[in-house]
């Protein structure tokens, strides 16, 4: 055990040695300015070491610990899992903790807000709006077929093929960088973005939820699903592997009633339900 | 009428196009391309019931898919009522002008002697 502990420290040591021997310097290019900046873009550009690991994120906090600490940018839990540090780098919508400078392949990187957004300032975008598409297709389970006095607490069984049906959607962490990439999102700030009608389709495709109907309604309008291109630049700029687009066409395939297999599916398991109740 | 019924009518009149189209190509290239553009085969093809019924079918099926088509479009440029409404009365009011004006002439030319 002892000798394990001490076979890791010294891996670590080697690591960290590494680390420092790898380090170099790269040109880090960020936007700054407010909603109401008339001029043309301007950038502040600052020399930050880096080592093989040195994400975005961590060259912004050392420029902002250390060169200026003006500089407004959101960022909370560095792992990739609240979804607060979207940011355009190197012209690519990408979460500023989940991309790392050595991927990158080149020593200038320049960050820029998030386009699609109204700018707050430099980095920082309001996600007022995005979040209102959010909640105008109701992001969460309707069953009224639930027992309204609560007297029995029963679960919702799901076998793994039905939770497969939605799994992948509900990885979404809100961090709005497929609304930024959607082009339809940069015409018509009445669509929906790819995020919501993801998740639109997300609760759609659970079997727990019984408003199936009234999810298409809300998405089929002159603004809806349907002016959704399939550029599917959502699903390039996903970091965490949700295919919007997918999402999108299989609700506009339900739409069309082309699609029917699920709603049959969730019919059988009420039946089922009302069954062993 | 719903979003969701204008797309379906969009879809199948898009796809209901491409065939009739193809079978309009089709019947040109039986006779060489040139002949098939002079006067009296032209009026000819016109007089034929059936041919006739093909053009205006490609020319209902064309202009509600492209005039649906130009909709979409022009509701993503602006974004209010006054503006979508005037878009939906403006390509309604031009899909009936073409299909009218497409129809009547295909009535006359079909009634015209060679």
């Amino acid at each position: 055990m002892k000798r394990k502990f001490l076979l890791a420290r010294e891996t670590s040591e080697i690591n960290l040695a590494r680390a420092k021997n790898d380090s170099s310097d790269i040109l880090l290019n960020i936007y700054r300015g407010g909603p109401n900046s008339k001029s043309e873009k301007s950038y502040d550009s600052y020399r930050v070491p880096v080592s093989r690991w040195t994400t975005v994120l961590d060259a912004l906090l050392y420029v902002k610990e250390r060169l200026d600490s003006s500089i407004a940018i959101r960022f909370s839990c560095r792992m990739a899992s609240c979804g607060s540090c979207g940011m355009k780098i190197n012209g690519i919508p990408r979460l500023a903790c989940y991309t790392k400078i050595s991927e990158l392949g080149t020593d200038t990187i320049t960050c820029e807000p998030l386009p699609n957004f109204p700018l707050i300032r430099d980095l920082v975008t309001d996600f007022q709006q995005f979040f209102n598409h959010h909640k105008k297709i109701q992001p969460y389970i309707q069953n009224t077929h639930l027992d309204p006095t609560m007297e029995r607490l029963s679960e919702f069984k799901q076998t793994p093929e039905e939770v497969d049906e939605f799994l992948q959607f509900s990885y979404c962490i809100k961090c709005g960088l497929c609304y930024s990439a959607c082009p339809t999102v940069a015409t018509d700030t009445k669509f929906p973005g790819p995020q919501a009608l993801a998740q639109a389709y997300r609760y759609f495709a659970d079997n727990r939820d019984d408003s199936a109907q009234k999810r298409l309604d809300n998405v089929d309008h002159k603004h809806g699903i349907w002016r959704c291109h399939f550029a599917g630049s959502c699903s390039m700029v996903c970091p965490k592997g949700v295919d919007p687009a997918l999402g999108i066409q299989m609700l506009r395939g339900h739409l069309l009633s082309i699609t029917k297999k699920p709603k049959k599916k969730r019919a059988e398991l009420r039946e089922i339900n009302r069954e062993g109740s | 009428m719903k979003e969701g019924t204008i797309m379906k009518i969009h879809y199948i009149t898009g796809l209901a196009a491409l065939l009739t189209v193809a079978i309009h190509i089709m019947m040109r290239v039986v006779v060489p391309f040139s002949v098939s553009l002079e006067y009296e085969n032209v009026v000819a093809n016109y007089q034929n019931i059936l041919y006739a019924l093909l053009l205006e079918s490609v020319l209902i099926l064309i202009s509600i898919h492209g005039f649906n088509g130009l909709r979409v479009m022009l509701l993503e440029l602006r974004q209010s009522d006054k503006w979508e409404k005037f878009v939906t009365l403006f390509t309604l009011i031009a899909m009936i002008a073409v299909i009218a004006y497409g129809t009547r002439t295909i009535i006359i030319v079909s009634g015209q002697s060679l």
